[in-house]
């Protein structure tokens, strides 16, 4: 089976900026993804090239193994809920399942119906909660049975009672479908729950990608009295480095074990290891060359 | 039938914390052979959590034995870890108890003793899998 979603070197400029830039991913299927980074990171854009709502600058990418805008048949397999779970206010709960019925060849009434369980038919989609919005969203991207599925920052609007629940609504239809899905997040701990692989992006690059499991058993924080460093065993590449008095902490990613007693050894959680990452100290300034950022790239 | 909680905190894979949540139900006799196990979509819509997170824990259940998959049906627990193990349980903790009374002759107080015992545990811990 090939991979769901893969990109190759992809990148979209608007005007002179470049919202993405050599951007090289292989996304596994089955997956849960989380896509996390800053606002302005990307995220968005990756998503957009990804249903074919614009063209890559550079690069190729491949959906369902097709090409998302010279094949745009592949996106009947594509669900992609866009930011804010964009609806026309003026239909009812009804009328929304019913156009994305005539428009979805492969509608599945039994699994759509299933979100819709504590919706009123006839309630106008103006008058939902948002978390009731994201639900019918949900309920009409799943419809659609898509073998990927597409989520841009769904918990934005949500309180956590119903980020919860939505958590729950997905996970349940996303074991039904046996779909990959990518969930674009700035907010880590959203993503983190489900997410078994993680791209994060900043500044238009990927600064780091893999399965969580991996990500976290490579990293690991150092701690130990104030040095000047020079190579440590075990250590592949120090992340960040940060003193306080006498005493200095590294995030390093390892390539071996550290047997060096005078660090202590401890792990670290997925979201302190993605904010390390994201961390301002981490970005060259604004004169770097752009092969100088790259490096960060796991 | 067992329900599961996930602790993020806790540093423990997920998966892992299925798997030992079903070993420890096993070994207080809270699981016995010829139970179910939930299945994957409903721990999934409970928890809110990745299919392939409990699919994993279940296929490392079943790896080690103790679990079985029946197509179409459902995973049964097909061996107990309470039988052998519960009766060395009071041998152990007689040991441990004397330990205790060691520690508090030596003058450690709670936690001390919770800080030897826990960070012996985790260096134990780390030995078995390195």
């Amino acid at each position: 089976m090939t991979s769901p979603l893969v990109t190759h070197g992809v990148g979209k400029r608007y005007r002179r900026r470049w919202a993405l830039r050599d951007c090289t991913l292989t996304v596994p299927e089955r997956a849960i993804v989380g896509l996390a980074g800053p606002n302005g990171a990307g995220k968005s854009t990756l998503l957009g090239l990804t249903v074919g709502l614009f063209a890559p600058t550079e690069g190729r990418i491949d959906v369902l193994g097709r090409d998302p805008r010279r094949q745009p048949e592949v996106l009947a397999d594509v669900g992609y809920v866009a930011r804010d779970a964009p609806l026309y206010r003026s239909f009812t709960v009804r009328d929304t399942i019913e156009f994305a019925r005539a428009t979805n060849p492969g509608w599945d009434e039994t699994i759509a119906g299933e979100f819709l369980t504590r919706l009123s038919a006839d309630d106008r989609v103006s008058t939902l909660s948002a978390g009731g919005r994201a639900r019918l969203a949900l309920a009409v991207a799943l419809g659609k049975r898509p073998a990927l599925l597409l989520l841009d920052e769904p918990f934005a609007r949500l309180d956590p009672l119903a980020a919860r629940e939505f958590l729950q609504l997905l996970m349940d239809g996303v074991s039904e479908l046996e779909a990959t899905v990518v969930i674009a997040s700035h907010v880590i701990a959203d993503i983190e729950r489900v997410s078994d692989h993680i791209v994060l992006l900043s500044e238009g690059h990927v600064r780091l990608e893999g399965s969580v499991e991996e990500l976290v058993s490579s990293h690991r924080l150092l701690t130990g009295a104030a040095r000047p460093l020079g190579r440590i065993p075990g250590v592949q590449e120090i992340v960040r480095e940060r003193h306080s008095g006498r005493q200095m902490t590294l995030l390093a990613r390892l390539n071996g074990r550290v047997v060096d007693t005078s660090w202590s050894v401890d792990e670290i959680g997925l979201e302190d290891l993605l904010l390390a990452y994201m961390a301002p100290e981490r970005l060259p300034g604004p004169t770097a060359p752009e092969k100088g950022r790259l490096r960060w790239h796991g | 039938m067992i329900e599961f909680h996930l602790d993020p905190r806790s540093g423990v894979a997920p998966y892992l914390q299925i798997v030992q949540q079903v070993k420890e139900a096993l070994r207080l006799g809270l699981l016995d052979v010829g139970d179910q196990l939930p299945t994957v979509r409903e721990v999934v819509a409970d928890l809110a959590i990745n299919p392939n997170t409990v699919a994993k824990g279940y296929r490392e259940l079943e790896a080690s034995g103790l679990v079985e998959a029946r197509p179409g049906r459902g995973t049964f627990i097909t061996s107990t870890l309470a039988a052998p193990s519960l009766k060395h349980h009071e041998a152990l903790r007689h040991e441990l108890e004397s330990w205790l009374e060691a520690a508090d002759r030596a003058g450690l107080d709670e936690e001390s003793i919770r800080a030897v015992i826990s960070t012996t545990l985790r260096e134990a811990f780390v030995r078995r899998v390195a």
